[in-house]
This record gives structure tokens, C-alpha cells and sequence, in this order.
């Protein structure tokens, strides 16, 4: 594909989309998969090095930072990154207020608050240059390990892998599972499911309705975020391919390019409150009773 | 497979899913506008649902439009 001396706008477009994966081969040495079909022949036992890779890096700079300001934190005159780190937890601590009147619970705020974060910042890595980290990763890779750069992939953004997102949308479901037991007890939890909305001579069709409703939410929590980002990564995508194009469109491919991004930081931050707001609206619901 | 299949799919994609946004955030932002206009103090609270709902009818045209870019230009290119 890549190893190929011309790069096509097909195989520059799937280069992109490609994961990093670290699995066990076909003929049962592990390492990197070298191309697509290796990624998939690796089955259900190979890591997203890349997703878990940037995740995790940009949820460490979030604590790190967070705590920093926590740890000097004061009454007086605030310091920049205090003010900051206030801002968005009066934005995050007003939007709980708003959604959630499940009664007291511990949990809820905080977890709002990674989850605004943390998506945020994933979503951000879409804003950096196509080209940037996934040159630098494969040089790199190529100067450390001897790895053929046309051969290492690097997908930047966590949040364009389902992975991440359908993951943090099964938390978010465990987290609903889970209040429901404990507030309305299993009883009270399977007679949501069972005795709405037609009552009890409806039953089965209630359980089939209740179902579909209740699994539905995840699955359009994760797919919701993963939808937008990969949509919005493929545009970008698309613009670079442009720069290919000689002197006529490289221009209007930058211009195109600072367009979509200033109109993605809306996209990014609407985003990430979404799945923010859908997440405390969810656990709000596990809370009701009927 | 006829390659100008997938090219009909990529204009569908599009198209429907544009078809379905335009009516949803036409009706959202005449709502919004007719609710400013009748009460406007409540406008920074109504700004904020509006951007939510618009995220929500946004994603799905959004999705169509990334998957079919997709089909076009690394399925059938």
C-alpha cells in the first residue's frame, strides 16, 4: 500500500485511518501490525497503541495540571491558571446543578468533569496538522527500532478510534446500571423495564421496548462523539490530500484548512459538553422512580 | 461491484442526511428566535439548549457526511 513509491489520495486517506496495533500475529509472534489486513487478521486481542498511548498521556497532563492548581490554590489574588481551572469548574459544577436532581451523590460532579475534559482534550489533538505526529511517531520509530516509516501508523486522535469512545459509553452504562439497582433495587428496576409503557398485560412488548431504549443510549453516546470526530478528521484528511495538488490548490487548501478548524472548535467543545450533559442526564434517569 | 453505485451512495449519504438537518435546525432556530424574541432575558439560558440540540441534530448528518467522504475517496478512489 504505502511501501508503494506514489502515495495515492486512497492509500494517504486509509494510511490515516489506521490504527496502531499491537497484537499477535497470524503466525504467533507478537509485535506491530504492518498493514491493515495484519490489524484485523490480530482479532479481538490487539491494543490501539496509539489511542491507549494518547489518552492516557493527555489524561495525566489533565491531573497534572488540575493539581497543580489545587495544591496552590488560595484566597487571594487567583493566578491565571487558577482562574482558569475555577472557570470551568463553576461551568461543570452550574451544568450538574442544572441536569441532575437525583439527590446527593458523590460521584456525579467529578465524573462530569473528567469526562468534559478528557473528551475535550481528545478532541483537541484533531486541530493539530494531519501529517504532524504521525511523521514524527514514524521517523522515530524508523531512527529507534529500524521500523519502516511507510509501515508505522499513528491515529492521533483517540476519540476517532471506537474504541475509546463506545469504552467511555460503557462506563457511563455500568454507572446507570448500577444506580438503578441500588436506588430502585432490582425489583423496582426490572418493573421499569417490564411494566412501561402499556402496563402490565403489555408486558413482552414493553420488555422489547424498554430494551431497545435502555441499550440504545450507550451505543449513541459512543458513536455520537466517535461520528463526529472521525467526520470531522476525514475532512481534514481530505484538505491535506489538496496540498498535493501543486501551487493552484495549496492555498485554497489553507485556507480551507483554518476554516474547518476554527469552525471544529466548535464542533469539539459542543461535543465533548454533549457527551458531558448526556451523561449526567442518564444517571439523572437512573435515579427517577416511576 | 458497479463503481458508480458508490458514488450514488455517496450522494445519498450526503444528501439525505442534509435534507434532515436543514429541517431540523430550521425549526430549532425559528423556535429559538420566536422564544427570544417573546421573553429575551432568558436568552443566555436558551443560547446554551440551543447549541446542545443543535450538537445533537448536527451529529448525524455530520457522521453520513464523514462516512460518505469515506466511501468516496478511499473505497472508491
Amino acid at each position: 500500500m504505502a511501501s508503494e513509491s506514489t502515495i495515492t489520495t486512497s492509500s494517504y486517506i486509509k494510511h490515516h485511518l489506521q490504527n496502531l496495533t499491537y497484537g499477535q500475529n497470524a503466525d504467533g509472534t507478537w509485535g506491530f501490525a504492518a498493514s491493515a489486513q495484519e490489524a484485523t487478521e490480530m482479532g479481538f486481542w490487539a491494543v490501539n497503541v496509539d489511542t491507549i498511548a494518547v489518552s492516557l498521556i493527555l489524561g495525566a497532563l489533565m491531573m497534572w495540571f488540575f493539581r497543580g492548581v489545587a495544591k496552590t490554590i488560595s484566597s487571594g489574588v487567583p493566578t491565571p491558571a487558577q482562574n482558569f481551572a475555577e472557570m470551568i469548574i463553576e461551568f461543570i459544577n452550574d451544568t450538574v446543578r442544572g441536569s441532575f436532581s437525583g439527590g446527593k451523590n458523590d460521584l456525579v460532579a467529578p465524573l462530569a468533569f473528567t469526562i468534559f475534559v478528557w473528551v475535550f482534550l481528545m478532541n483537541l489533538m484533531d486541530l493539530l496538522p494531519v501529517d504532524a505526529l504521525p511523521m514524527l511517531v514514524a521517523q522515530g520509530a524508523a531512527a529507534m527500532f529500524g521500523a519502516d516509516p511507510h509501515h508505522v501508523f499513528f491515529k492521533v486522535v483517540p476519540s476517532t478510534d471506537p474504541n475509546a469512545t463506545m469504552g467511555m459509553a460503557l462506563v457511563v452504562f455500568g454507572l446507570m446500571l448500577f444506580y438503578s439497582f441500588k436506588v430502585k433495587g432490582a425489583g423496582g428496576f426490572i418493573g421499569e423495564l417490564a411494566l412501561e409503557p402499556f402496563g402490565k398485560w403489555a408486558l413482552p412488548i414493553n420488555l422489547i421496548l424498554e430494551t431497545v431504549t435502555l441499550l440504545a443510549k450507550p451505543f449513541s453516546l459512543g458513536l455520537r462523539l466517535f461520528g463526529n470526530m472521525y467526520a470531522g478528521e476525514m475532512v481534514f484528511i481530505l484538505i491535506a490530500t489538496m496540498y498535493g495538488a501543486g501551487l493552484l490548490l495549496g492555498p485554497v487548501a489553507g485556507v480551507l484548512q483554518i476554516g474547518w478548524a476554527i469552525f471544529h472548535i466548535l464542533i469539539i467543545t459542543l461535543q465533548a459538553f454533549i457527551f458531558m450533559v448526556l451523561t449526567i442526564v442518564y444517571i439523572d434517569m437512573a435515579h427517577q422512580h416511576h | 461491484m458497479d463503481m458508480g453505485l458508490v458514488y450514488i451512495a455517496g450522494a445519498l449519504m450526503i444528501g439525505l442526511g442534509a435534507l434532515g438537518a436543514a429541517i431540523g435546525v430550521g425549526l430549532l432556530g425559528g423556535r429559538f428566535l420566536e422564544a427570544a424574541a417573546r421573553q429575551p432575558e432568558l436568552v443566555p439560558m436558551l443560547r446554551t439548549q440551543f447549541f446542545l440540540v443543535a450538537g445533537l441534530v448536527d451529529a448525524v448528518p455530520m457522521i453520513a457526511v464523514g462516512l460518505a467522504m469515506y466511501v468516496l475517496f478511499a473505497v472508491a478512489g
